[in-house]
This record gives structure tokens, sequence and C-alpha cells, in this order.
């Protein structure tokens, strides 16, 4: 089972870590560690992080329900939102469902990425409170892995969850005109996501238990997407609302990645959604960390 | 930066404790523990609930920062050198554990590569750590799916991936049946065995004696009594011998028998009618000859004899006269050691 990932390469031992000797379990003899300044080389953090990743990966293939909002989100919201309001919106956007979808599609990505950017913090409370973080912790590792291997993951759930998305809205009717354009949205919408990560990993690490995050997660994210140009053009909603839209995120991803995608004016909210992810990202990640490495 | 030097040369000590102090708000977990493991030996570390037993272990194994004081464990200082400190350490206990989701085999490998071992290296560790701890049937299984023993040896198996100069165990044996806590004090003995130097922080006497060299009583985050633990049974009273006789008539002539003996040292026998027999605190293994003999000598039909160690709590009482963690003091320390959890 472990064959596939583990027998490419074999990378030599790190200085800490020379051939032992023989027998089981010899203690690494307590003179030795002489020179050791206690910083840990890049390889050594891409090898723990990869470490981490895999466990990640391996929770998955223990628990392939997990994936399961990955997949099915986006088939049960695209058909929803295409079927059921497709018609209506599509009206007003001077067509009928075929330019509703050329308008979801795009906003269904956006959504995407914050639904799956929601599950990061959930597996942290577990792995505290049944110890495994404190195993972590007393390891000679950087204690930004965890956080980072469990970033990738949730970027890679992103991504599967995007691509199953695209999938159904080209099924659906969604035109792909742009290949670059799209590739680029899906970049933006990731990047966006992975910066709203750090908000989750912040929550995960301060709430006591795995449903308050989500709920919390649930009551925060709503009117966030609801209140957004991600399902329906804001023209029509009542002018404190659109004051929120406008400044709403969101609405900048929804609308940059509609740019992109089936072109349209993009730059603007291009750059809106880029500051706001590095925003996001340089005020949340610190905190995160901090929170995290704090966590007694 | 480099290790201190241990000034008692060839035998160091590899945990040097000095004022150790934490305070969770107005809660003393610890207040000013001191504390010496010598190279190669076990130290138990005996205590009720909120002690501050698994305080001082979160200490020492870098997941806390103390208030006060300072600890070295293998040389590097807990809050200056805390990664060096941590490539010298093992943990296994109540809060570090092994993921459940992941089969034994993946939890060893992983830690191998959080080691930094090479991949080769990391699945020869695992499975060699699988075999001596008896699990390599169960290698591939999620850890969720393993008996209360099995996980405590694969924590145990995990603690040892990285040939630690310093394990901590913290309550190795907490929550386990008789025969699975004989078990994993088969494997604990075998480590020591191979030189690892173990500090282990229990709740009873009889595992302390069973595994420790030395001894640290600790209560309300103070250290109460501390040495060897021959020395410590002796200042407790030793063990105590229960002699049940088959015949309920004569355990009042058994023990005034005892008490007319003359064996030197020995303390008056009482009885326990409840449970018709006879009590007798013996010192040495001198003085349980003596009384075993006396009563044979009788010629009396016994229906059990058995030898008791002093429990927590009368270790407690006769250190320090008062019940081992009165509640009023236990409740707060327990809850707020939880919190800080």
């Amino acid at each position: 089972m472990s064959s596939a990932t583990s027998a490419k390469t074999t990378t030599p031992p790190a200085a800490t870590a020379g051939p032992a000797p023989a027998g089981a379990g010899g203690p690494a003899g307590i003179s030795r560690a002489g020179a050791d300044d206690g910083r840990i080389p890049l390889r050594s953090h891409l090898r723990h992080t990869g470490a981490l990743v895999r466990r990640n990966l391996l929770w998955i293939r223990q628990d392939p329900e997990s994936m399961f909002d990955a997949v099915l989100f986006p088939i049960v919201f695209t058909l929803l939102f295409v079927y059921v309001f497709g018609g209506s919106i599509g009206q007003s956007l001077g067509g009928g469902q075929e330019a509703y979808v050329q308008y979801i599609v795009p906003g269904l990505m956006a959504m995407m990425g914050m639904n799956m950017a929601m599950g990061v913090g959930t597996g942290f409370n577990q792995d505290f409170n049944t110890g495994v973080m404190d195993r972590f912790r007393s390891l000679p590792i950087g204690r930004g892995s965890v956080l980072f291997a469990k970033i990738a993951v949730e970027v890679l759930r992103m991504l599967i969850a995007t691509a199953i998305l695209l999938v159904v809205g080209v099924l659906v009717g969604f035109d792909i005109t742009d290949w670059p354009g799209l590739f680029a949205a899906v970049g933006l919408a990731v990047l966006f996501g992975s910066a709203l990560m750090w908000i989750f990993i912040t929550l995960g690490v301060t709430m006591k238990n795995a449903q308050s995050v989500q709920a919390m997660g649930f009551l925060v994210l709503m009117p966030l997407q609801f209140g957004s140009s991600i399902f329906a053009p804001t023209q029509s909603m009542p002018g404190w609302l659109q004051a929120f839209t406008d400044v709403n995120p969101l609405s900048s991803l929804a609308d940059a990645a509609r740019g992109l995608m089936v072109g349209g004016p993009v730059a603007h909210d291009l750059w809106l959604t880029v500051a706001w992810s590095v925003g996001i990202t340089a005020v949340m990640a610190p905190i995160a960390i901090h929170k995290f490495r704090t966590k007694s | 930066m480099t290790r201190n030097d241990n000034d008692s040369g060839g035998a160091g000590s590899a945990v040097t404790v000095r004022g150790l102090v934490k305070h969770y708000g107005g809660t003393k977990a610890l207040d000013g523990v001191d504390l010496e493991v010598r190279e190669g030996t076990v130290m138990g570390v005996l205590g009720p609930n909120g002690a501050g037993k698994t305080t001082l272990v979160r200490i020492l194994s870098t997941l806390l920062a103390p208030t006060a004081g300072e600890a070295t464990v293998a040389g590097y200082d807990v809050l200056r050198q805390p990664r060096q400190l941590r490539r010298v350490i093992g943990l296994t206990g109540q809060y570090a554990s092994v993921d459940e989701k992941l089969a034994g085999w993946e939890n060893l490998y992983m830690i191998g590569r959080l080691l930094d071992l090479s991949r080769k290296e990391a699945r020869a560790r695992a499975d060699e750590m699988l075999e001596r701890f008896s699990l390599t049937e169960a290698a591939r299984r999620p850890a969720a799916t393993y008996s209360g023993g099995m996980r405590r040896r694969l924590d145990l198996a995990a603690s040892m991936i990285g040939r630690p100069a310093v394990l901590f165990l913290d309550e190795p044996t907490t929550g386990l049946d008789p025969r699975t806590r004989n078990e994993v004090w088969v494997e604990v003995r075998r480590l020591v065995g191979d030189g690892v130097t173990v500090l282990l922080t229990t709740q009873y006497m009889e595992e302390a004696e069973q595994l420790a060299s030395e001894l640290t009583v600790v209560d309300r985050g103070k250290v109460i009594a501390n040495g060897g633990i021959e020395e410590l049974k002796a200042r407790v009273g030793g063990r105590t011998l229960r002699i049940r006789p088959a015949d309920p008539l004569q355990l009042r002539p058994l023990a005034s028998a005892l008490d007319e003996l003359g064996i030197t040292g020995l303390a008056t026998a009482t009885v326990d009618s409840e449970r018709g027999a006879v009590l007798v605190p013996v010192l040495s293994d001198e003085q349980l000859t003596a009384v075993v003999g006396a009563v044979t000598a009788r010629g009396l039909t016994l229906a059990s004899l058995t030898t008791e160690l002093p429990s927590l709590d009368e270790v407690f009482l006769s250190l320090t006269g008062h019940r081992a963690g009165a509640p009023q003091d236990t409740v707060p320390a327990e809850t707020s050691e939880e919190a800080a959890a």
C-alpha cells in the first residue's frame, strides 16, 4: 500500500539521524548531540510537510466520506442553481438558462474555494483533543509543517471540487472559451481560498470542538455567499445590500473569475481579489501560527 | 549553542529540574519542584491526580513553558534549546498519542520521516519497531481497532523510533487492566535494559516499585519526598503481610502470638475480622521470613498468604500526615490542567 509513494527515492539521512547501531532500541546516547544548533534545514521542512501531507491523504483514504463535500457540492449546487433559478435569473441577464450557466459556473467556483477552506479547521481540533498534536509538538519539526501540510491537502480538495464543477458545468452547457483565462480563474479562486484557510485554522485552533467550528463557519459564510454577486447580479438588490456586496471580496472574486472565464472587465476585480488574499494572509497567517504554537 | 556539561561526571544527570514553577491563573500546578534523574535510571514520579505530574512532563518535553525555574533534559535547556531537546526525547502518555485513523505501520513510518529518517530507513525502522513490540500482524490495521494494550505498545514504539536518550512516560498504564499493565511493564523494562533513561509518572505505588529505581513523591505541585525506592518504602512501612487462616477462630490467637514473637522492629499485628485476616506490616525480607516461619511453626492451616504494597493513600498518609490530594485542592488543579491541555 505504501510502495507507490515510498519507493521512489531514498534521501540520505539528516545529520541528526545517522545510521543507528544495531539492536532494536539503542538510545541516542546523551553525549552524541554535540554540535546541534537546533536549526531545521529547508529540506527537512519539506520532508516533514510531505510526511504530514501523506498522513492527511491516508485520512481521506481511510474515510472516503470526507471527500463527499468536494464531490457532491459542485454537482448539487450546479444542478440546483441552473435548473431552479436558471430560467428566471437568466431572463434578467437577457437570455435564458444558457445565459445563467455562463453566469453561475464562475460564481460557484468562488464559492467552492470558500466551502473547501472551511474544512481546514476541523481536523486540528481532533488532533489537539486526541493528543496527536502533542506528539507532533514534541518532535523536532517546524511547527508550521502541520499547518502547511493541511493547507496543501485542502488546496488539492479545492482543485478536485473545481474540476468536478467544471465538468458538470460543461455538461449543463457551460462554454469554455478561454482556457488561459480559465486556469487563471482557478488559480485566483485557490489563492483566495487558501487565504481564507488561515482564518479557519485560527478558528479551529481557538474553538473547543469541531462542531462549533463548523457552526461558526456556516454562520459567517451564508450571508457572505448570498450577499455577493456569486448567484445573481446585484443591480436589483436594495441599496444597503448593494453597498455590502460591493465590498464583499466574494463579489470581487466571482466577478474576476467571470471576467477571466467568459469575458468582460477583469482588472479591477482581479487586483481587488489579490489584494484581499494577500491582506487576509498577511494578517491571519501570523495569528494562526501564533495561536497554533502557543496552544497548550 | 553548546550543551551544558554535567558536573557529576560519568553517570551524569539526564534530567535536571531546579525550582520549577507553573501557574495556571491562580492555581499552582507546580510550586518549586527540584528533581534529578541520573543517566540510565528510571525515576518514578508518584502522586495523585492534579499533583502536577503531567504539567512536569509537558514542561520537560517543551509542550509548556514554565512560569519560573529551570529544567534541562540531556543537557538541553527546555526554554533555550527546545528543538535540540526534542531530538533526544520520546514521549508517551495520556496526552501524546498515535493517530488512530492511521495503520500502526503508517504511524511509525510517519514519525520516522518527521525525525528525518530517509524513506528506506523509516520503513525499516517501522518494521523493526512493530516486530519488537509484537505488532507485526496488526501493522496494516488502523490503530483505532487496536486493544488498549496494543495502543500503548504502539505509543511506546512511536516514542522509540528516534532512539531517544530520555523517555517520558506519563501514566503509561492508567486505565489498563492488570494483565495489559503487566505487558506494558515488560516492555518498559526492556527499554530500560537498553539504557534509556526514563521518567515515569504514575498514581500506583506498585507501578513505581515495579519499574523505578528512584522515586519522587509529589503532591499539590510540591515534592514531598524523594529517594531510592527501598528507602522510601522503609519510611512508609514497607509491605503488609496479609495472613488468612482457614479457621477464622484462629485470628486473634494468631495476632497475639505474632506480637509475642519479639521480632526486632516488627509492628503490631492487626485483625481484619471482616475479611478474616491478620495484617502485619513488614519492613524487610528477613522480617517477612521470620513471620511466615512463626506461623508455620504453629501448625496453622492457611487459606491465603499475600503481601501488599502500601497504597498511594497510605504512602501519602505516612509521608505527609494527610490523605492524597484532598478534594478541595485537587479539583481546581485538575480542571485547570485540563483546560490548558
